[in-house]
């Protein structure tokens, strides 16, 4: 079974992440089992997917948390796809799904996610790390993690900025 | 000046062993170059078309005798012995070697420097006003205010992919001598009626290829909301920044898309969800970055004696009283004056430093200004707490280290990009047109009668030379695999800041001395008094000097 990170361990990744449809989204099949939608199909099927408790949903890039609605309180799993590992706007739908919308399942970041982000990204409130068929060794990037262990700035991980938290 | 305590170096330590792992990485093949890339410029790492380029940051321009030592022993090191000061106050090495780079980062953290986020899609260092906290002119010293954003901004981790790179300057001066309307955030430090300090928000300013003037989008916020207001516009900025095009990705371009309006609503609401959060700014927070810039300890002293030592000693030697005018300027503390050091001698590529000079202002500022310098915008240094007294003595041992041309503000205090002699994006050359231009105004009175005039070159588009706020800007082009030059006037970057216009068709390097010469020729010839040439040039217009430039030899 393919690996990830999650939550700081190496673990199988139980999920499988189906691509977005050519067809019409609400024609597709979901297969049973543990399934990670598009957000074209989650919403084209939400009354029919929002009975099984084992669908997560995955955004793309620029495809806001915001479409997700009250959804978000009640889904195991959402994904942050990076089309490119340098299109940053997972890390601002991280904080709004953790910080604004309340989100408590796993948050995953899935695509072209690099090692050297991890840590921010986990800053920002992604969990897990999914980096698909990319040729990485995980022993070695899970170290990424902790790139960073004290910070100037509030996030999610540490609410508090230093500023408020500094001892002289 | 700000110093680190435990927090700040421990921070600084975890990232530059994270950048050492990344060159290990990249090194070995394991780590491609195109995700090697943002890392690196993040770093402040660039490959440039000789050799890589380093640029560390002078935090604010502030900078002080120990960094500047051992700057000069890095340039030694790891260099060719000289550097390069920036239009953004930075410090460049144009020599680096690439393998060598995370040990020039161990070597600067010794003195509490960096290049984080130098370069690359993120918030880049603060700029602000070189006098601060010795003009007249000053509403608040804007430096504690640049620390507490620097700390936000460095290794914030919703921040690090920006659809491009992100400027802020900082002022806190009547007169804007941080240009900050060109900036993608400007700030303005105020005080309200009631005596509250606070910032004017300006957004989406900048230069390069689509020069823009920022538009002002909040007119008074409350300094303790600086934090949470900065985010919400980065927020936006992330998450509706074009990233299609690179040369539509600037927040310019999405300010002017979706209108300033629709833009600062926006924010407010985003800023709405934030504005009681734990990024408020507390009183003891904005009480202990004061407490970094505190005055030094200034004698009292009797202005008018000092004056008068100061103006018998001009009264005899015509080099030292041009050198008063230009280069020395009023402090707010009586019997004191700031100095700026001209790194713009001609011959002399415009901001560069050798390692010896370094050592020698870090000397002057032990000697004469409390061990502190500051870099400018305008690619000069400035000692700014100098003893009128000393003045004389200053100037005689500044004349001897090649920093005393007395050219501030002037025509030869040339705004120059290294250009294409270093940058791989450069179209044409900087340096030299900067030098054939000195050359061809090589008296210096007559330069002096000439008064204040901004003069800058950019050899590309990118505008890293700021030419379109020069008085005089002029943008290195390529035609067809040869270097012209294109010439534009009417800029500024003061509080009317103004995008210059563009003369006509472009010039050869060889003809462009000339072409200054007959713009020059047409103001002295029209000015009045009291005019400077921009003055004359906004009651003109374009068309005298377009005719002059243009004319059909007869």
């Amino acid at each position: 079974m393919p690996k990830l990170v999650k939550d700081g361990a190496i673990v199988d990744n139980e999920w499988t992440l189906m691509a977005k449809p050519e067809d019409a989204p609400e024609a597709v099949e979901v297969p049973a089992g543990q399934v990670i939608v598009p957000l074209s199909v989650w919403q084209a099927q939400q009354e029919k997917l929002q009975t099984r408790n084992d669908i997560g949903v995955w955004l793309n890039s620029d495809e806001a948390p915001e479409a997700l609605q009250d959804a978000v309180q009640k889904l195991p799993l959402i994904a942050l796809h990076f089309p490119l590992f340098s299109d940053g706007r997972p890390f601002s739908s991280a904080r709004l799904l953790r910080d604004r919308y309340g989100f408590k399942g796993e948050l995953r970041a899935v695509g072209h996610v690099i090692r050297d982000q991890m840590c921010y990204l986990r800053r920002c409130g992604v969990n897990a790390f999914d980096f698909g068929d990319q040729d990485i060794n995980l022993e070695e990037a899970v170290k990424s993690l902790d790139d960073f262990t004290e910070y100037y700035q509030a996030s999610h991980d540490q609410p508090l900025p230093l500023f408020r938290r500094r001892v002289s | 000046m700000y110093k680190y305590d435990q927090y700040d170096n421990k921070i600084l330590q975890q990232r530059i062993a994270q950048f050492r792992n990344q060159m290990e990485r990249f090194l070995a093949g394991e780590l491609a170059p195109e995700e090697f890339l943002p890392l690196r410029l993040q770093n402040g790492l660039y490959i440039q078309r000789l050799a890589p380029m380093l640029r560390i940051n002078v935090p604010y321009g502030m900078i002080n005798s120990r960094q500047l030592r051992h700057l000069a022993y890095i340039t030694r090191r790891f260099d060719k012995g000289y550097c390069h000061v920036t239009t953004r106050q930075n410090i460049q090495l144009h020599w680096p070697e690439l393998s060598d780079v995370p040990d020039i980062l161990a070597e600067l953290a010794k003195v509490e420097m960096h290049c984080t986020q130098s370069s690359g899609n993120c918030v880049r260092n603060i700029t602000s006003d070189q006098f601060a906290g010795v003009t007249q002119d000053e509403i608040v010293d804007p430096r504690p205010y640049c620390e507490i954003i620097r700390q936000w901004s460095h290794f914030h981790p919703e921040f690090a992919f920006l659809p491009r790179k992100f400027k802020i300057a900082i002022t806190g001066s009547e007169q804007d001598r941080a240009a900050i309307q060109v900036h993608d955030i400007g700030l303005q430090l105020v005080r309200s009626d009631a005596g509250e300090i606070g910032f004017k928000v300006y957004v989406g300013g900048g230069l390069g290829r689509t020069p823009v003037i920022a538009s002002l989008i909040r007119e008074f916020l409350p300094q303790e909301q600086i934090l949470p207001y900065l985010e919400a516009i980065l927020r936006i900025y992330n998450q509706l920044g074009r990233r299609d095009n690179k040369f539509r990705a600037r927040i310019k371009i999405l300010v002017r898309a979706l209108g300033p309006d629709v833009f600062a609503q926006k924010v407010e609401e985003e800023f709405e969800y934030m504005k009681d959060g734990s990024n408020i700014l507390t009183e003891e927070e904005i009480e202990r970055a004061k407490s970094f810039f505190t005055e030094p300890p200034y004698e009292t002293l009797d202005d008018a004696s000092a004056q008068a030592q100061v103006d018998a000693q001009a009264a005899d030697n015509r080099a030292f009283s041009k050198w008063l005018q230009r280069n020395v300027r009023a402090h707010r503390v009586p019997g004191y004056s700031s100095v700026t050091l001209s790194l713009k001698p001609t011959g002399v590529a415009p901001g560069d430093a050798t390692d010896r000079q370094l050592e020698i202002i870090a000397d002057l500022a032990d000697t004469y200004s409390f061990g502190e310098a500051r870099t400018t915008r305008e690619q000069n240094m400035v000692l700014a707490d100098v003893k009128k007294t000393d003045l004389f003595e200053l100037w005689q041992q500044l004349k001897q280290a090649g920093f005393a041309t007395p050219n501030i503000g002037s025509l030869t205090d040339i705004v120059a990009c290294p250009g294409g002699d270093f940058c791989s994006l450069a179209n044409a050359k900087s340096i030299p047109i900067a030098e054939a231009i000195q050359r061809q105004f090589d008296d210096l009175d007559y330069v002096y009668d000439l008064g204040d005039l901004d003069l800058n070159i950019s050899g590309c588009m990118n505008a890293c030379g700021h030419h379109h706020i020069g008085h005089i800007g002029i943008l290195g082009v390529d035609k067809k695999g040869e270097e012209f030059y294109q010439v534009q006037l009417g800029g500024s970057a003061a509080n009317d800041a103004r995008l210059g216009t563009v003369l006509g068709p472009s010039f050869g390097a060889d003809e462009v001395p000339e072409v200054i010469q007959k713009i020059i020729d047409v103001y002295v010839e029209n000015r009045t008094d009291e005019e400077q040439f921009i003055d004359t040039y906004q009651r003109l217009g374009n068309q005298p000097f377009k005719e002059r430039v243009y004319a059909k030899a007869s």
